[in-house]
């Protein structure tokens, strides 16, 4: 259960981001989650919804998560390798990378500011 | 909500950040990964399953290693029975306890550097906790993340936990001496499954039992002290 920990990294940036713009409160906040991330978009909202209650400043603030596909490339020609086959370019033969699908990421954040 | 009418409501003010969460843990990473690029020290981030062999193999590896000189961190909830394990083979080690957390993270690294003397080492083993699903994400300054997959585990452990194959530079298949005794366990169809969630995937057969694939893995290792062990280079000619 990462998740808590994520959540507690999160609050932390979004507690200084919204110190240092004077916000009265946060209204929402939005996070990047790519598929291969590791990060389970249900387990975050739950800890969200736990941390929250602990940062004055996000008690009625809303996480919205952005969730991003994973998508693997020929880091040659470029073809889409599709999901469930061998991660390598059948015309090229070269490896696969990832092109998205990886990502933690804060977007970002709307703040109440008096 | 309201900037013109003079309702007196606060303004919302959107502020764009497109930043890794985790970017204080990157961080911290990147402060570990000088201290060991200072020293001349290769750092392995090992993890796979509770019970997978890490230990085991890190007891084999001080056997057979030679004059190398070998420290480790290791990573579990409760006990240093790792940490005592690896000491009485000779091995400097250093047990990280985390309470409850299931990874080890930068700033855990880095305290436990401080508690011995980590830059006289060729290699530094840290013995993530036994997880295949959260210590994928934490970056610890490692030089590469090497997974042991044990044979008893099941050949398709790869595709129920891609997010910690697709991390692993090679991955460590251990307990092979038990395949006579597991009609079930297939390895061409493991290596199949590891090819569809990690590209090229470099992969030793090890067993600390038989000493197969120990050779291997020291070579691999002095490979990656000298740059020469990569994940790209050993897939069949296809290096990039």
């Amino acid at each position: 259960m990462h998740e808590y920990s994520v959540v507690q990294s999160l609050m932390q940036r979004v507690e200084a981001e919204a110190l240092a713009h004077k916000a009265r409160a946060v209204d929402r906040i939005t996070v990047g989650l790519g598929e291969l991330s590791g990060v389970d978009p249900e387990l975050l909202l739950s800890a969200f919804e736990l941390f929250r209650q602990m940062v004055p400043l996000c008690r009625n603030a809303q996480l919205q998560i952005r969730e991003i596909p994973a998508a693997w490339r020929c880091r040659v020609c470029d073809t889409e390798i599709s999901k469930g086959e061998v991660l390598r370019c059948k015309i090229c033969q070269k490896p696969a990378q990832l092109a998205c699908g990886d990502e933690i990421l804060l977007d970002r954040i709307e703040l109440e500011v008096p | 909500m309201c900037e013109s009418c003079g309702c007196g409501d606060p303004g919302l003010v959107p502020v764009e950040i497109h930043e890794r969460i985790l970017a204080s843990n990157d961080e911290r990473a990147a402060h570990n990964r000088q201290h060991f690029a200072g020293a001349g020290m290769v750092a392995i981030n090992l993890m796979g399953s509770p019970g997978a062999g890490k230990t085991a193999v890190l007891e084999t590896t001080a056997r057979r290693s030679g004059e190398k000189r070998l420290g480790a961190m290791t990573g579990d909830l409760a006990t240093e029975r790792d940490a005592e394990r690896l000491k009485a083979v000779g091995i400097p080690s250093v047990g990280i306890t985390t309470g409850s957390a299931c990874h080890l993270d930068a700033t855990l690294v880095h305290a436990a550097l401080h508690d011995a003397p980590w830059n006289v080492l060729d290699f530094l083993f840290i013995e993530n906790v036994g997880n295949l699903v959260c210590p994928a994400i934490y970056d610890l300054g490692q030089t590469a993340n090497v997974v042991a997959l044990s044979v008893t585990e099941g050949v398709d452990k790869p595709l129920k936990y891609p997010v910690m194959f697709r991390v692993a530079e090679l991955v460590l298949i251990t307990k092979v001496d038990l395949l006579p005794h597991l009609p079930g366990v297939e390895m061409e169809e493991l290596y199949a499954n590891l090819a569809k969630v990690t590209p090229g995937p470099r992969i030793i057969e090890f067993s600390a039992v038989s000493g197969v694939g120990v050779k291997e893995w020291i070579r691999w290792l002095e490979g990656l002290a000298t740059g020469r062990s990569g994940k790209a280079a050993f897939i069949g000619g296809a290096s990039s």
